[in-house]
């Protein structure tokens, strides 16, 4: 058995195997299957199509440049139909039992290993048209029955780092826990962590060779055991056990008002990043949805996602929520998501740099579309539409005059919509300064902890090596907090916290006495914020 | 059992164009063709098998027809050879 520690990010225990998250390679996983007969003709079905495919380039080719150099597709034809090929994709099907996937790519893999040694410079190139027949199979394969990166059982993912568009890959049902080598607590696989309510360790010293290995992750003392010992396995099953059983007290709690001892009533919000998280707050019993990061949509996708696409997915939030309060946070990319398509610039200083609504103001057609499917779905439901990284009232002026234009346009094309709640986030010092100016302007404000902290201390939330001074307890966090909250009342704002100090437990108490009226956490904080919330007395007056 | 023998005249040797065209050819006979360079033996109708010789400009390549159609088929291959490779 061998033992590391790092930081824990989620009291917890997860037991099982390592997987080790290689950068850039969308691995094939291998499946084991029990119809080898089916998974052939799921191979076969591929086949055909990528056959058809290729016939289509090839036209396409001959027309454009040419018989002669068309001839490629022909030749990768004759590849894919190839009597060696072929069988060595139906042998390893069947003797090993495995998913078509793994098949093809391990066959692709031998087959191009065979040119790549040949003493020939223009055989070795060949490997790549191997490669290229095999990879297309492979793609028909996944995008008609994605496996995901993911293989068919849970497992600890471990890496050196994860970004959010790798993360969104994983088939989170398969996901027990994450152990990164590099990373911060305040991190996005770190949110991810406890949105999914998995134990999660960072500044790990894992090592690849332990991929594949029987593991348990422990949230309480930050360790990760690898081989674990019979009698440690079986205490920690134990312990799991005993998770279970306080989580099921929690879900005693549903149903119940979110009110405090003397009577002031919270509104407990959860926190989503998609349409798929909808169940999990239903079940957590949150009266609504306090921050649907919409940049998922946009993570989740290989080009800026459709005013259609964007439409459908709020519509079925709202919709799914039935009446209660979805607040969606317009696009937020920029810092530390990135998203490809989007082309952004390298920058030296990104958390201050081109992002969130500083992009929508600069390119206003993809702000457009967001709002257009926005304002569309908010026939079907309660939607409250948030804007992020504001400093300044001119920026809400701004949007005010793009949401009006979006508005006649919608009208003029006959199209249904509701006036919506409009707000914005608190998560500069210079919003927070500016708040009470700000507060004429907008419905509500909704406190962003994590960015407010990190601006506010100057500290870069992704260093890890300050996760020792990033004090979201700070006195002079909590004293922005007050001042938004003092200066949104003022003037008819309501005013909650979305970031993730709203589920801390020693500061519940805290807000509720500065006046907050909404706290928005990760589904899985929805009960026991509610425990708290009933369990507190306010001795302050407001 | 008939064979010709020929020279590859493409400086590139028998690389993935000409032998795919070679392939598509030989896929049409009914007799099993094989293509024979020194002593490495390759099946004509695998394009995999005959990319694996990897026939270079100038070498001489044997190519071995054997079934009941194998005369007519034979003479179709050599003709095809002399006018494309």
């Amino acid at each position: 058995m061998e033992t590391i520690t790092g930081k824990s990010i989620l009291k917890g225990i997860a037991i099982g195997r390592i997987l080790f998250y290689q950068k850039g390679q969308q691995q094939v996983k291998r499946v084991k299957v029990e119809d080898t007969g089916r998974e052939i003709g799921r191979y076969e079905m591929a086949k055909e199509t990528a056959i058809r495919q290729l016939n289509e380039l090839y036209q396409k080719a001959v027309k454009e440049v040419g018989e002669a150099n068309a001839a490629v597709f022909e030749v990768h034809t004759m590849m894919i139909e190839d009597g060696d090929y072929v069988d060595a994709i139906v042998n390893i099907i069947e003797s090993q039992q495995v998913n078509a996937e793994f098949a093809v790519a391990t066959t692709g893999d031998n087959f191009s290993k065979m040119f790549a040694e040949m003493d020939d410079e223009y055989m070795q190139a060949r490997a790549a048209d191997v490669k290229d027949i095999s990879e297309r199979i492979v793609n028909i394969l996944s995008g008609t029955e994605s496996g995901g990166i993911l293989g068919d059982e849970p497992v600890i993912v471990a890496a050196d780092d994860l970004a959010p568009s790798e993360t969104v890959q994983m088939d989170k049902e398969k996901l027990l826990a994450f152990v990164t080598r590099y990373g911060s607590a305040n991190s996005h696989t770190a949110i991810l962590a406890r949105t999914m309510n998995i134990p999660a360790l960072i500044d790990a010293p894992i090592q690849e060779e332990w991929d594949g290995k029987l593991a348990i992750v422990d949230g309480y003392s930050g360790t990760l055991y690898v081989d674990p010992e019979e009698g440690l396995l079986n205490q920690m099953k134990e312990r799991q056990e005993e998770d279970r059983k306080a989580r099921e007290m929690l879900h005693e709690l549903k149903g119940k008002e979110d009110i405090t001892l003397d009577g002031k009533k919270i509104r407990l919000y959860a926190n989503i990043g998609g349409v798929k998280d909808v169940p999990g707050v239903l079940a957590s019993d949150a009266a609504g949805i306090g921050l649907f990061r919409s940049e998922f949509l946009y993570l989740e996708s290989e080009d800026y996602p459709s005013e259609e696409s964007q439409f459908i997915a709020y519509k079925t939030v709202a919709a799914n929520m039935a009446g209660r309060k979805v607040i969606v946070r317009t696009l937020d990319i920029g810092a530390d998501k990135q998203v490809d398509y989007f082309k952004l610039a390298h920058e030296e200083n990104p958390a201050m740099g081109y992002r969130a609504i500083r992009i929508c103001l600069d390119r206003i057609d993809i702000f457009k579309t967001q709002l257009r499917a926005l304002f569309r779905a908010s026939a079907f439901g309660n939607i409250s539409i948030m804007y992020p990284m504001i400093i300044s009232v001119d920026e809400v002026r701004q949007i005010k005059k793009i949401v009006d234009l979006v508005k006649k346009e919608l009208d003029v094309q006959g199209v249904p919509y509701k006036d919506v709640e409009q707000g914005i986030m608190i998560e500069t010092p210079a919003a927070v300064m500016v708040s009470e100016e700000l507060a004429k302007e907008v419905d509500f404000f909704s406190i962003g902890t994590n960015d407010l902290t990190q601006y506010t201390l100057a500290i870069d939330r992704q260093n890890s090596k300050l996760d020792n001074i990033y004090d979201s307890h700070h006195p002079a966090v909590l004293r922005m907090i007050q001042m938004t909250i003092e200066n949104g009342h003022k003037h008819g704002c309501w005013v909650g916290i979305c970031g993730e100090l709203g589920a801390d437990p020693a500061l519940t108490k805290t807000f509720i006495e500065m006046g907050i009226d909404e706290l928005s956490v990760s589904p899985t904080f929805v009960l026991p914020t509610r425990k708290n919330i009933r369990e507190i007395r306010i001795e302050k007056e407001e | 059992m008939v064979s010709f023998t020929f020279t590859v005249k493409d400086e590139m040797g028998l690389h993935a164009r000409p032998a795919g065209a070679l392939v598509k050819e030989a896929v049409k006979c009914t007799s099993k063709v094989t293509i024979r360079k020194g002593d490495k033996k390759g099946d004509l109708k695998r394009i995999f098998n005959v990319m694996s010789l990897s026939v270079k400009g100038n070498e001489e390549v044997e190519i071995i027809v054997e079934g009941e159609n194998e005369a007519e088929e034979v003479a179709a291959l050599e003709k095809f050879v002399n006018e494309n490779i």
